[in-house]
């Protein structure tokens, strides 16, 4: 009964979409209030009817529910209850509900937060989300049902796919989403001023925390992803250049160089044109992940049905949303007027560097993504794109940016001076200098190129708090007052230093990791032993084990560190008892910032196995600096400046300046 | 400098960019993409010169996976024709006998495909498109005709 609830609020929540995506619009155009607010009810009716939805389906994988086909192939009554919650969103279409559940919040945030919108702004807003709630309702209950019944339900399902039970997983997708999602809002917002052709600071206000919103959950989601595949997939790498890794990664480009573009347009009202089209585009980036990850025209673990009706189905949304923006784009970016002139060497043309960079490095990605997609399709032959080619192409893009990174703050807004930006940086470049050095000088076989890279790293790291070193001047100030200064700073001035910090430190992970790995792989017996820089690894015995859904045999090693501590690793072969599918579980000692990993082959009847093992130096500083940059993002949106009362008052500042320019 | 020439410089180097960009593209691409061949493609058609990296998929056959130390060889074949691989490593939990499978790696002078990547598929029901593709094109893959005689 719950289920059919389920089902029967996901039709009324389409009803609901139908209204409000042509209701408000009509109420922008003729002036008429009464229309306009009605989106304000049924967005948030809609967040509640999906909810339900969303509710009845958990409440389905909880109780085990096997009448409900989806519950029947993704789920298992012995399953811990994590992952009878995380089956959820496991499989097809449970996750495209919770992507429409989340795009349902944004718009009911939306109408909740946005009180002191333009009403016709807002109206606009809420019917274009709408106008996406009704494709992604109308996929879901025409082409991948999830409240389907059997009609004699079996007694036992068919088990959440073994290697997706991991916590990384069940929280992997959410934070994605919520990042996938988070940009329909920027999206909406910009097709908003397209229809109604007014664009002003007040806009850019609103835009910024959205981006930001969806920006620090899609950095959480991919760093998250990447984690998982790490120590889940056993191959010890952390990026394959995959393209549903890219699918992920697309939009987070885009979203990157949306919040930059965005800063000019608040703050200088130019870049107008430029920002309504990177809004787009972002937006067009998550439909297009989606569209890859769903469509099952990729093989990988993402692809969970391939079905050529349900491509057909996203292909035509993917065409009517990003063709239709993009003309709409065409037919009316010309009415909004851009403004600010600046000098080429300033905040703003420092901003428009990035925004360069990062389009382009985009373009590679999307290029090295669908050429595959397109020659099978063109000739028929099959190709991969993988880590050289992106090597080649995207690596060389991203280093004048980075170099570029630490100037880009220190630069004043209109017009900059780059040798006084250069002149504050000299703590930056003295330590790039050292850790070249010290690069160059401790290791042996390290290429050049990395010893650079990795000066380039501490450059990017130091060079990130140069505009707060500045601002407070302990050397003037004393620490007690430049610590007081410290803490008058703008929020959103430690967020770019946060956020640029963790991209040096990111990059540090990715060089040490690239260029000191060490690997051994080794056929080992109880009682024999292995070593990789420094430790010692014995094979002590293999113990079995059984868990609720599978049995396991750990293979139980003991460790000798170089500083003589001794500690256990258990890396173990599991068989999931349901599927019959055998997985491998690494093992992973973190010292300090580096990891030794360990995995595993197969045990053969002679009890011997093959071992690979991994010295990973400093790799968790990948992660550790998404961290970093999701605490910027963090702290810029905690920025009192950005807050929800804020934009009332840019809106009334951009009145009264608009006042001021007729008036003058 | 005058507006103008400060614009043109601007434009200039916004060019500069997205060309470096577009070359190393087309230089990737020419480059680093790495093609997949069913052995049949391989033997019969000599598509790939031995030392040229590609992608070869199909089964592995029964019987014919062996191991010693920590090299694996086993035999990919589409029924028709086949090529041994040898592949120093851990091989994918779900690689079985007459299961799909793609290799990576380069043929030496032997003919033996030294593989450094191994690839089978995620879950129990399913088969790498490449090699289910490969199949189709053999005769071989027999689960869904119907759809088999409209794709051709």
């Amino acid at each position: 009964m719950i289920v059919e609830l389920g089902h029967y609020t996901l039709v009324l929540a389409l009803g609901l979409a139908l209204v409000q995506s042509v209701v408000p619009i009509i109420g922008a155009r003729i002036g008429h209030f009464g229309l306009m607010r009605l989106a304000n009810q049924t967005s948030i009716m809609m967040a509640l009817l999906i909810s339900f939805s969303f509710g009845a389906l958990t409440w389905a994988y909880v109780n085990s529910d096997f009448s409900v086909v989806n519950v029947w192939q993704n789920s298992h009554s012995l399953q811990p209850y994590l992952y009878k919650y995380s089956s959820v969103w496991g499989n097809h279409e449970g996750s495209l509900l919770l992507w429409v559940l989340f795009l349902a919040i944004f718009a009911s945030l939306v109408s909740v937060f946005g009180k002191n919108l333009p009403p016709e702004l807002k109206a606009n807003v809420l019917s274009v989300q709408a106008w996406i709630l009704v494709a992604f309702l109308l996929f879901i209950l025409i082409t991948s049902n999830p409240f389907e019944r059997l009609a004699n339900p079996p007694l036992e399902g068919n088990d959440l796919n073994p290697i997706l039970q991991d916590v990384g997983l069940a929280i992997h997708p959410p934070l994605l989403y919520f990042g996938y999602v988070g940009l329909s809002v920027t999206f909406a917002f910009a097709t908003a001023a397209l229809i109604s052709g007014r664009l002003d600071a007040a806009w850019a206000r609103w835009v910024r925390p959205w981006t930001l919103i969806a920006w620090v959950f899609l950095t959480a989601g991919i760093a998250m992803g990447s984690y998982w595949a790490y120590y889940e997939l056993g191959w010890g790498g952390w990026w394959f250049w995959d393209p549903v890794e890219n699918a992920s990664f697309m939009p987070w480009l885009a979203a990157t160089a949306l919040l930059h573009s965005a800063l000019v347009m608040e703050k200088r009202e130019a870049l107008k044109i430029w920002t309504v089209l990177l809004a787009i585009v972002a937006f067009s980036m998550s439909l297009l992940g989606t569209f890859l990850v769903r469509s099952g025209v990729l093989t990988s673990v993402h692809a969970f049905a391939t079905d050529p009706e349900r491509g057909v189905f996203i292909l035509a949304i993917l065409v009517l949303f990003i063709g239709g923006s993009l003309a709409l784009f065409a037919l009316r970016a010309g009415v909004l007027k851009s403004g600010g002139l600046f000098a080429p060497i300033s905040r703003e043309g420092a901003l428009v560097f990035n925004n360069l960079f990062l389009t382009s490095a985009l373009a590679t990605v999307l290029v090295g993504t669908l050429y595959p997609l397109l020659l099978e399709a063109v000739n028929g032959s099959k190709i991969s794109v993988g880590a050289p080619f992106f090597n080649l192409t995207f690596g060389p893009l991203m280093m004048p940016l980075l170099l570029a990174v630490p100037f880009g703050p220190l630069l004043a807004w209109k017009r900059g001076d780059l040798l006084a930006a250069l002149s504050r940086l000299y703590l930056a470049a003295g330590a790039a200098l050292l850790a070249v050095i010290i690069t160059l000088a401790f290791t042996t076989d390290a290429p050049v190129l990395a010893a650079l890279v990795i000066g380039l790293a501490f450059w990017v790291m130091v060079g990130a708090f140069a505009e707060i070193s500045v601002r407070t001047d302990i050397r003037k100030n004393g620490i007690a007052k430049a610590f007081a200064r410290a803490f008058g700073l703008p929020g959103s001035l430690w967020g770019t230093a946060f956020a640029h910090f963790g991209l040096g430190v990111t990059l540090l992970g990715i060089v040490s990791v690239s260029v000191f790995e060490t690997e051994v792989i080794q056929e080992m017996k109880i009682g024999d032993k292995a070593t990789i820089s420094g430790y010692q690894l014995t094979l002590k015995n293999i113990s079995p084990r059984k868990a609720s859904n599978y049995n396991e045999d750990i293979i139980n090693f003991e460790v000798l560190a170089p500083g003589g501590e001794k500690f256990v690793m258990q890396p173990a072969k599991r068989i999931y008892t349901t599927r019959r599918m055998p997985t491998t579980e690494s093992a992973i000692n973190t010292s300090g910032f580096s990891q030794l990993y360990v995995s595993l082959g197969e045990i053969s009847e002679n009890n011997s196995l093959t071992v690979r093992m991994w010295w990973k130096p400093q790799v968790t500083l990948i992660w550790l600096g998404s961290l970093f940059m999701i605490f910027g993002g963090l702290l810029s949106l905690a920025d009192r400046r950005l807050r929800v009362g804020a934009p009332k008052r840019a809106a009334r500042a951009s009145k009264v300046e608009s006042e001021v320019t007729i008036n003058g | 400098m005058t507006r103008k020439q400060k614009r043109l410089a601007g434009i200039g180097f916004i060019a500069l960019v997205l060309a470096v960009a577009v070359g190393l593209v087309l230089v990737a691409l020419r480059d680093e993409i790495v093609f997949f061949y069913s052995p049949t493609e391989i033997i019969q058609e000599q598509k790939a010169k031995s030392g040229q990296r590609f992608r070869l998929g199909g089964l592995v056959k029964s019987a014919s996976v062996k191991k010693e130390g920590t090299t694996n060889s086993f035999v990919i074949t589409d029924t028709n024709s086949e090529i041994e691989v040898s592949y120093t490593g851990i091989l994918p939990d779900l690689f079985r006998e007459g299961q799909g499978v793609v290799a990576e790696g380069v043929l030496n002078s032997s003919s033996v495909f030294i593989a450094d990547s191994v690839l089978a598929k995620h879950d129990e029901t399913y088969m790498p498109k490449e090699v289910a593709d490969s199949l189709k094109k053999q005769g071989y893959w027999q689960q869904n005709p119907d759809e088999d005689s409209k794709s051709k």
